[in-house]
């Protein structure tokens, strides 16, 4: 048990340390370009490159340059924007989180929730028109571009209805949870649908081929031989074992939503979190609020790994014993 | 015993596909007494499987047509709904599959498994029901019962788990149990094991069994009559020692000769039969076996019909008829 | 019930030929393929439709242009008479065949005409980040698959680490720091603002996807009894990796064409929507929707119809990948529904 937590461990300090060098290469050691002119911006001259190079350190060695930002970043967590001039990076990050996680939280919720309803309904009703039903649903979830939904959800919340049908639902933007647990939910509302509809897609997908497919396992007939309902093997062995192919799929999504990629979520309703926070960042080519919000991501995406690992554990006996 | 346990009568089980009409079972008849064994033998795609499952109601395929009567205690079980059905798969018949690896779900307990069969079908409440599940299990053999009742399925070697699937068959002490290839993705000392306590508990409970088997020396241990399939249709049907001393039916010969066995000269060579098994798409016309037939000649053309005894024992062979004649 | 299974299987045709006909027949591929066909015919008719209905240039923006509509001259952007009445409205769709057929954008370019040029780049760049996906992916998985070992491992780790990085920060990342400089690196060289650099990028975050899987199966395949006897008999390795292990691994590398192809093209639209994938004066599905939100209360048409272009032809692409899941994999088959 020692041993399977240090290989964890150990493995999860692979991830972080490498994802904190592939970033850190990616705006340091891209062939090509100049991290100078990309702060510096277009078209400077060589004067204020020079003085750009000379205020980063960006003539000073790869390595030397990485290890300080490390330092920096984790040991006297002081690291402060190039950009943005003294303001501290941590603290916007820390701001940030509390939105980020709400938003992915509820439509994880929600997604979770009409993944498995509908896909387990479609699993079961294979031969009805409500499967292919699902199905379309399903498609349409997974095709729709989660900026454009959220645009159109804008459209409707925001534009000429808000004065009659919508009056309820808030200016875009986030409320906090201390402020106000009922401004909260409201503002959320919408992005959290907007958000799950696209995961929704894939999770109806995904749990009812999953089920189907486990449907034609040895396991199932041993069930039906038993004598047991077509319900009853559909709920409690079908899908109970379909769980496990859920929980390793939502850990990977949900680590990511949290880790950032709930960004285009967070730009189009105006909520500040840590994808809006990274884009931000990434627009004005401030390096160490990147390096800050990535490592964050990382260390989200091999946390929830860790959870999920975990949770693999108690709904699947067979991994228990590490 | 006035009244057979099951009769199958003319029961016949056909896919429709894109290709054409499969013949999986045809005409099959049989029937056996209470705590009877009958072997059922027979390559892959011969159809043993599919019958039983056709017997079971098993067959969900909406491709499938089935026909004949399936008596069982004198009703005919094609006739009930799939409700009825349900109340006696698992309680009046139980069925054990060929790969114990596969044939439980993994996220429950051995106990858990043996704990729903009683409760599908009595009012048993939880604690009864795992002191059962503890009794069977060291009914089978399983040592150390009462910690082995709350292990996963992948804890138990596969001899093991095989053993705790027969206990989980015959917890509600069903009539008749079929087993489909019990033995054949275990290993060969593990084997015997199983098939002597099958034939222990058949003796225990009096249950009868149908053992559906590719291998003659699974019959051999086990069965007091045997049936032989071949692409779809039953060829020979005899006791097992009349079986074993006078093989009657070509394709019962070649498989008897396929069979290794100590009391033979070590020189002389083990047979094969020549040729795939038939495919039920493409059967040639009259006899199935007569591509593979030694002594297939022009007759064969024809359907053989299936001349029997008054017990019901014999072949479907043109070689017997013609042997009266001669 | 499985158990009747093998018996039925002992037709004589290819694999491939099977795949096809069952393909044929799925009724789904009939509706992707024409959804896909009557999108992609659109885009193509871009420059015609530009020269002969809109007759006007879609990259130019005519700011104090006019129009003549039903014999009046109306000036493409109009003083706003709403609230304020500050800034410009452009002019409406005017929902007949000519020039602003769907209205104009804030720069009084007609939106029909630069929905076909945009779908052009979106399905451009779609189709070629996919392939460029699969080639790399399908090489890096057969090698790593293949040689086992050291390769294997350090492929696979980099392959866990790239997986790690949510897809779109780290395309996200790599667009924002190539976008001014371009990219240099030995013969390669894309230009800051090409068409290629999100063609480049899009191709590559997604070769984890398709390399992880294709490493199991080439995997999974060297223990096979017919690879297993080829490399004892003495082949040599590239003879085995092209009779052998490629022609095992194409149908599942075919099964990720639609289903990539989708993808890259929601990723470009996202990048480009985050104005960090196609550049202006280029147009793509995802800036136009971008150039649309400023005028998403009073012309919402600008910034919709690109997004129903997208979803009808991601819509297609699913389905058509889906029914290619179903005709390769009869396993799958089962899953498939519709």
């Amino acid at each position: 048990m020692t041993r399977f937590v240090i290989k964890r461990l150990a493995a999860a300090v692979f991830v972080l340390v490498s994802i904190s060098i592939l970033v850190f290469l990616i705006f340091f050691a891209t062939p090509g370009v100049d991290p100078a002119a990309r702060i510096a911006g277009r078209n400077a001259d060589q004067l204020t490159l020079q003085q750009v190079r000379a205020t980063f350190d960006l003539d000073k060695p790869l390595h030397i340059r990485y290890v300080s930002m490390m330092k920096h970043l984790f040991i006297d967590r002081d690291l402060t924007s190039y950009v943005n001039r003294g303001a501290e990076v941590l603290p916007q990050l820390t701001q940030a989180i509390p939105a980020t996680l709400s938003l992915v939280f509820g439509a994880a919720i929600i997604w979770l929730l009409l993944g498995l309803i509908l896909g387990i309904t479609a699993a079961g009703m294979r031969k009805s028109w409500v499967d292919p039903a699902i199905g379309i649903i399903g498609i349409i979830g997974v095709s729709l571009p989660v900026y454009w939904l959220g645009e159109v959800v804008n459209l409707i919340t925001q534009g000429r209805l808000h004065a009659t049908l919508f009056r309820w639902v808030p200016p875009l933007g986030y409320v906090p949870f201390t402020e106000s647990p009922g401004g909260w939910f409201l503002a959320l509302l919408f992005p959290w649908l907007t958000l799950s509809l696209l995961y929704a897609g894939i999770y109806i997908r995904v749990i009812r081929s999953e089920i189907v497919s486990l449907m034609q396992e040895d396991f199932i007939k041993t069930e039906r031989a038993k004598g047991a309902g077509e319900k009853r093997i559909l709920i409690k062995h079908a899908s109970r074992m379909s769980l496990i192919t859920v929980v390793s799929l939502f850990g990977l999504d949900f680590g990511a939503l949290v880790g950032g990629s709930a960004l285009l979520t967070e730009v189009v309703f105006g909520i500040q979190g840590v994808g809006r926070l990274t884009f931000t960042a990434l627009q004005n080519f401030d390096l160490p609020l990147i390096m800050a919000t990535v490592m964050y991501a990382a260390f989200f995406i091999v946390i929830a790994n860790a959870i999920v690992d975990l949770v693999y554990a108690w709904i699947d006996p067979r991994v228990r014993r590490g | 015993m006035a009244e057979k346990l099951l009769e199958v009568k003319n029961l016949c089980v056909s896919f429709k596909t894109r290709k054409g009409v499969v013949r999986a079972v045809n005409n099959l008849s049989f029937s056996i007494n209470h705590g009877e064994v009958l072997g059922i033998v027979g390559e892959s795609g011969s159809g043993k499987s599919v019958s039983m499952s056709a017997v079971m109601g098993l067959i969900k395929d909406e491709n499938a047509e089935i026909t004949g009567e399936v008596f069982f205690n004198g009703e005919d079980l094609l006739k009930k709904s799939d409700e009825e059905l349900r109340a006696i798969r698992g309680k009046d018949i139980a069925m054990v599959f060929q790969d114990p690896m596969t044939a439980l779900t993994p996220v429950y307990t051995i106990g858990w498994h043996i704990r729903e069969q009683l409760q599908l079908h009595s009012d048993i409440s939880d604690k009864d029901a795992k002191a059962r599940a503890i009794e069977l299990l060291e009914e089978v053999g399983i040592p150390d019962p009462e910690k082995r009742v709350d292990q996963y399925p992948h804890e138990f070697s596969g001899g093991m788990r095989q053993r705790a699937i027969i206990a989980m068959a015959l917890s509600l002490n069903p009539k008749l149990l079929i087993a489909d290839e019990p033995t054949t993705a275990l290993d060969v000392t593990i084997q015997a094991q199983i098939l002597d306590l099958l034939e222990r508990l058949r003796k225990t409970y009096n249950s009868s069994i149908i053992i559906i088997t590719h291998d003659m020396g699974v019959v051999s241990e086990l069965s007091s009559e045997v049936l032989v399939m071949y692409a779809g249709r039953m060829v020979e049907r005899s006791t097992k020692s009349s079986l074993f001393a006078n093989p009657q039916h070509p394709y019962t010969k070649g498989l008897m000769n396929s069979v290794p066995r100590v009391d033979r000269a070590r020189t002389s060579r083990l047979e094969t039969i020549s040729g795939q098994p038939a495919s039920l798409l493409n059967l040639p016309s009259g006899c199935a076996f007569r591509n593979r037939c030694p002594s297939a000649h022009a007759a064969c053309t024809e359907q053989p019909t299936f001349i029997s005894d008054s017990n019901g024992y014999g072949a479907a062979c043109f070689l017997l008829t013609e042997g009266v004649r001669s | 019930m499985t158990t009747h299974e093998p018996a039925f299987d002992l037709s004589s045709e290819s694999p491939g030929k099977i795949a096809l006909r069952t393909l044929v027949r799925d009724r789904r591929s009939w509706i992707a393929s024409s959804m896909l066909l009557v999108v992609v015919a659109l885009t193509l008719s871009a420059p015609l439709y530009a020269s002969l209905i809109s007759k006007t240039d879609p990259f130019v923006s005519t700011i104090n242009g006019t129009v003549v509509l039903d014999g009046v001259e109306v000036q493409v952007l109009q003083q706003s008479t709403e609230g304020l009445k500050l800034g410009v409205n452009p002019i409406g769709p005017t929902w007949k065949i000519g020039p602003y057929f769907l209205g104009a954008d804030n720069q009084g370019r007609d939106v029909a005409a630069r929905l076909l040029y945009g779908g052009t780049n979106t399905l451009l760049i779609g189709f070629s980040a996919a392939a460029l996906t699969l080639i790399v992916a399908t090489l890096v998985g057969v090698i790593a698959g293949y040689s086992g070992r050291i390769i294997d491992s350090v492929i696979s780790r980099i392959l866990d680490v790239i997986w790690a990085f949510p897809v779109y920060l780290l395309s996200i990342s790599l667009s924002v720091v190539l976008l001014t400089s371009g990219f240099k690196w030995g013969p390669l060289s894309l230009e800051a603002g090409s068409l290629y650099l999100p063609i480049f990028i899009i191709g590559l975050v997604y070769v984890p996807y398709v390399a992880r899987p294709i490493r199991g199966q080439v995997l999974a395949l060297r223990e096979r009894e017919f690879v297993k006897a080829a490399i004892g008999g003495g082949a040599k390795n590239s003879t085995i990796i092209f009779r052998e292990i490629l022609p095992n691994v194409i149908p599942s590398v075919l099964v990720f064409i639609p289903l990539m192809v989708s993808l890259a093209m929601l990723t470009e639209s996202a990048l480009s929507f985050l104005s960090i994938g196609v550049q202006p004066p280029d147009a793509s599905w995802g800036t136009i929707i971008k150039d649309g939100l400023g005028l998403l209360y009073t012309r919402p048409i600008v910034a919709l119809t690109p997004g129903l272009f997208i979803v009808v032809t991601a819509v297609a692409l699913n389905l058509l990948g889906d029914a290619v899941r179903d005709a390769l994999d009869p396993k799958a088959r089962l899953r498939g529904a519709f």
